[in-house]
């Protein structure tokens, strides 16, 4: 539908001189149908997974071309407007929230898949491609694509270079960033980059790495190519369960202590384990403190040597029951439920926060009785289910918006739980980037040097910063403005900034 | 001997940023052969050393880029760990900086990784004299952009590092290497087959009468494959990708210019003279060749990869694979964007920056 078309009863949308030019300039390079700015047809783009944070985009364009891509952003960068690319939308931290004032680029008809090449074990796909996809593709080559994470069957194979995403095999297996061979991407001003190839470490600098958890802020990718594992003969899946948080904890450091690298390695508190056994009935004890979920693939010998051994290990410290897969289809119904787990614990109360803090291992026992202690303070429950063998942690903040002041403790007790994780050496983000939401807590991470040489990198690809911009790394007078209120270790982060 | 010299480095960089003084940061110099000619004042990291942290149980190790490469593995050694991307010496001195600048991987590289996959945070100093810290020692870290990889493999163009913090992992607990005579474009079919299976590789070569191959995982697993694929038993196979990693075969003896292609490993054998070693399962290929370099490269574009002069000849022309136009530019953008008055490694990576 066009965008000047105005619908029964409604008011002709009033767009400054300036938007119209755009709008006229878009509607030459697509489709009318491509280019939507009226409420209904914008509303599905107006956050990402992040629902607390909101904004009606400008405009919304669904180009189908890489040559319509590379004009629309010629264009934008011509006229100075900023411009979101979105790919499913699941991001967690706001990194696809539109703007106001920008151009929302949906690349959800980028879903070729244009090469699957069994020999080099490689993929070649556009980026709108879904993560689930590809290994399904690459299934009758007995092939697959390794990282996983829970917003498989949805989230796109752009989204997961832009985030970086990991996934519950990825303790094994890598991110996001050690599973793919190569990239296109447009910058801002619709120059084309070919990074990497089905060749390994490409000459330069490794872009391929700079550009993964890059959030939109340095270019658009168009195609990925992702590496291929063999499927492993058997995988086995042994559950754990506990009385006590503190016992799976360690059971944790003992298995990796032991030099087993699992395929994966989760861990559910009772709130968790409970809501995704009701929501998924993947025969979770409903009376554990917490479950460990330990993955084991390999050849059949090596698999059920190492199950042997990590039954074990989990037994020795402290599990009072393990039980493992009778079969695959048990396998995957055990996973199901850790799979479930967000929407699942989603059903526990009107809203829920996410976060996404990682921490060395051993502080993981101390690390969940303080967040206990916090859900008391803020009086708002608090379900954890997390990637235990990479200590990134996702405490899930349960609360009601609609109550007067729970979305501000909830906010509060999830800045609380990042600190805790500096405090233990750790990160405000594992895995679902900074977005809109931690752009205080990079304040706090970083120094005002360090982010300015994040500004400096994000220039040389976008000098006029129209690409994703005001995400992901926060400008210096933000954190100036933010260390006012919030004092580290009794030091002023930015003593050298005027403060206003 | 452990000493943190983070300072007289960090007032050594103000000092060439004020005067526009360029610099030559040299570790061991055990890579010197390494890249286009370095030029420049010498500024040794070497007295910067020392393990600051290493957490067995975590699977992390920090240490300041002047210590040795083989004390770090020493110490991992004793903890039953090691790293997984096998890095080359290629000297006694080589130390953790060189090793990371260099970005160099060794036969195990296409199974577990390379240098860059393992690093999870670097400290450096950039070409404003600032330290600076980036990533971190957890697995998982989206905090801000990825300079600790970018700082990988960039040959000391973009800052100095100071601190870098690896994972490591547990070393197989089993390991043991199969050869197979063979010719190398048999050897080629046999490692495309095995790749597509669930076979633990982590090392296949030829080396121009075998296929030798390496297993690692669980005894039980390894022995298992070992029945299947059969081959004969290479008894001291330590000792045998020890010298393939440090380039000690004969293969490497001599100083005729040395290529190395990376192409996508099923590529069928080339048809350029001279003589060839397979590494990398088919991925890297070394070939000692005196073809002009235009010849060269133009082979390893149409066989969908690049080449690079590793050892030999004069490194003052293109050393590494040429760069397209757009990727130069940007190269050159986020050279400035780090080192803004050019005084890193001058010219030791291209010669246009
Ligand atoms: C239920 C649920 C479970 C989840 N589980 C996990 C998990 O296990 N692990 C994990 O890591 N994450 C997880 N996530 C988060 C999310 O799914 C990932 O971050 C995912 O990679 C986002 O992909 P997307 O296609 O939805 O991207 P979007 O949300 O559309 O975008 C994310 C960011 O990427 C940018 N972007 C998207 N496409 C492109 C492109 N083509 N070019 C340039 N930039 C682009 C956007 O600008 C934005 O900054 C989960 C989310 C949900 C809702
Ligand atoms: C290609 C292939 C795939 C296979 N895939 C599967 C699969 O996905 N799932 C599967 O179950 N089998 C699978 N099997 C069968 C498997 O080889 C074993 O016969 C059987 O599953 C035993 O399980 P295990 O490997 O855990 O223990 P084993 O290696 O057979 O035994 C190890 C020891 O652990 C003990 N043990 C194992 N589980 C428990 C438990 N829950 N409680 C108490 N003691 C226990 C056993 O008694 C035994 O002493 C597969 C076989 C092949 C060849």
């Amino acid at each position: 539908m066009p965008c000047y078309t105005v619908s029964m009863g409604q008011k002709p949308p009033t767009h400054t001189p300036e938007k119209q030019a755009l709008l006229v300039a878009l509607r030459g390079i697509l489709p009318d149908h491509s280019v939507l700015c009226e409420g209904e047809q914008v509303r599905p783009y107006e956050c990402d997974g992040l629902t607390a944070y909101r904004a009606t985009p400008g405009v919304v364009c669904l180009p189908s071309s890489a040559e319509q891509v590379q004009q629309i952003l010629r264009l934008c960068n011509q006229m100075q407007y900023p411009v979101v690319a979105r790919g499913a939308g699941t991001g967690l931290s706001g990194g696809a929230l539109p703007l106001e004032n920008g151009v929302l680029l949906s690349l959800a008809k980028f879903i070729r898949i244009l090469e699957i090449d069994a020999d080099n074990r490689t993929a070649r796909v556009e980026c709108g491609v879904r993560n689930l996809a590809i290994s399904e593709a690459a299934a009758p080559h007995g092939l697959y694509y390794a990282p996983d994470p829970s917003s498989q069957i949805a989230c796109t194979i752009g989204g997961n270079v832009a985030e970086n995403s990991g996934g519950v095999h990825c303790l094994k297996y890598g991110l996001t960033v050690h599973n793919v061979l190569g990239l296109k991407a447009l910058t801002m001003d619709g120059e084309l980059l070919e990074i990497g190839s089905k060749a390994l470490d490409a000459p330069g600098y490794d872009l391929l790495a700079l550009l993964h958890g890059s959030e939109g802020l340095l270019g658009v990718l168009l195609e990925v190519t992702v590496k291929l594992l063999p499927q492993p003969e058997r995988a086995q899946l042994a559950l754990a369960a506990f009385h006590d948080v503190t016992q799976a904890a360690q059971a944790v450091a003992a298995i990796i202590g032991a030099g087993i690298i699992p395929a994966g390695l989760e861990m559910m508190d009772n709130l968790a384990l409970c809501a995704a056994e009701d929501y998924a009935h993947a025969g979770y004890p409903r009376d554990a403190a917490a479950i460990l979920l330990c993955e084991l693939d390999g050849s059949n010998e090596e698999v059920s040597e190492l199950i042997m051994q990590v039954r074990d290990l989990l037994l020795a410290n402290g599990a009072y029951e393990v039980h493992t897969a009778r079969d695959d289809a048990e396998r995957l119904k055990m996973w199901a439920g850790r799979k479930a787990a967000f929407p699942a614990v989603g059903r526990l109360a009107p809203d829920y926060y996410c976060m996404d803090g990682t921490i060395p291992r051993r502080h993981l026992p101390a690390v969940l009785t303080r967040i206990a202690e916090l859900s008391r303070k803020y009086d708002l429950p608090v379900a954890n289910v997390f990637h235990a063998g990479d200590g990134n942690l996702h405490p899930l903040i349960l609360y009601d918006a609609n109550q007067a002041d729970e979305r501000t403790r909830a906010e509060e007790f999830g800045a609380d739980i990042l600190q805790l994780c500096l405090d233990a050496g750790g990160t405000i983000t594992g895995e679902h980037g900074v977005g809109v939401e931690k752009l205080n807590q990079m304040c706090v991470q970083f120094t005002a040097q360090e982010l300015s040489q994040f500004h400096e990198i994000k220039h040389a690809f976008d000098p006029k910063d129209l690409l994703n911009p005001g995400k992901a790394v926060p400008t210096l007078h933000r954190c100036a403005e933010h260390g006012a209120m919030h004092v580290h270790h009794g030091k002023l982060p930015f003593p050298e900034l005027e403060r206003f | 001997m452990d000493a943190d010299r983070s300072a007289e480095l960090q007032a050594a960089v103000r000092e060439a940023a004020a005067s526009k003084t360029q610099l030559q940061i040299s570790g061991g110099g055990s890579k010197k052969f390494y890249g286009r000619a370095a030029t420049g004042t010498l500024l040794s990291v070497t007295q910067h050393r020392g393990i600051v942290h290493y957490e067995p149980g975590e699977l992390i190790i920090t240490a300041r880029a002047g210590t040795p490469l083989a004390e770090i593995e020493a110490a991992l050694a004793a903890h039953g760990q090691m790293l997984p991307f096998e890095p080359p010496h290629f000297g006694p001195t080589a130390t953790l900086g060189g090793t990371i600048a260099c970005g160099l991987s060794g036969p195990r590289r296409p199974y577990a990784g390379a240098a860059r996959d393992f690093v999870l945070g670097v400290k450096i100093i950039n070409g404003q004299g600032d330290i600076l810290k980036f990533g971190g020692e957890v697995m998982k870290n989206v905090a801000g952009f990825d300079v600790s990889r970018l700082m990988t493999g960039a040959l000391g163009t973009l800052g100095i590092l100071l601190e870098i913090s690896l994972k490591v992992l547990p070393k197989p607990q089993h390991e043991l290497t199969l050869a197979f005579a063979c010719t190398p474009q048999e050897a080629l079919t046999h490692i495309t087959e095995w790749s597509g299976q669930p076979v633990p590789l982590s090392g296949a070569c030829h080396d121009g009468a075998r296929l030798v191959v390496r297993l690692s995982g669980s005894k039980s697993g390894v022995t298992a494959c070992q029945r299947k694929l059969r081959g004969d038993m290479v008894h001291d196979g330590d000792k045998f990708w020890q010298q393939l990693r440090e380039h000690q075969h004969d293969f490497f003896k001599g100083d005729a210019l040395l290529w190395r292609f990376s192409v996508p490993p099923a590529t069928p054998l080339f048809n350029l003279p001279g003589q060839l070693f397979i590494d990398w399962g088919g991925a890297q290929r070394w070939l000692k060749n005196p073809l002009s370099a235009d010849v060269i490269r133009a082979s390893a574009v149409k066989l969908g990869g690049h080449a690079t002069l590793f050892r030999g000849g004069e490194r003052i022309g293109q050393v590494f694979h040429p760069l397209p136009p757009a990727l130069l530019a940007l190269h050159k953008r986020l050279k400035n964007a780090f080192d803004p008055h050019g005084i890193f490694n001058p010219g030791r990576l291209y010669v246009e920056f």
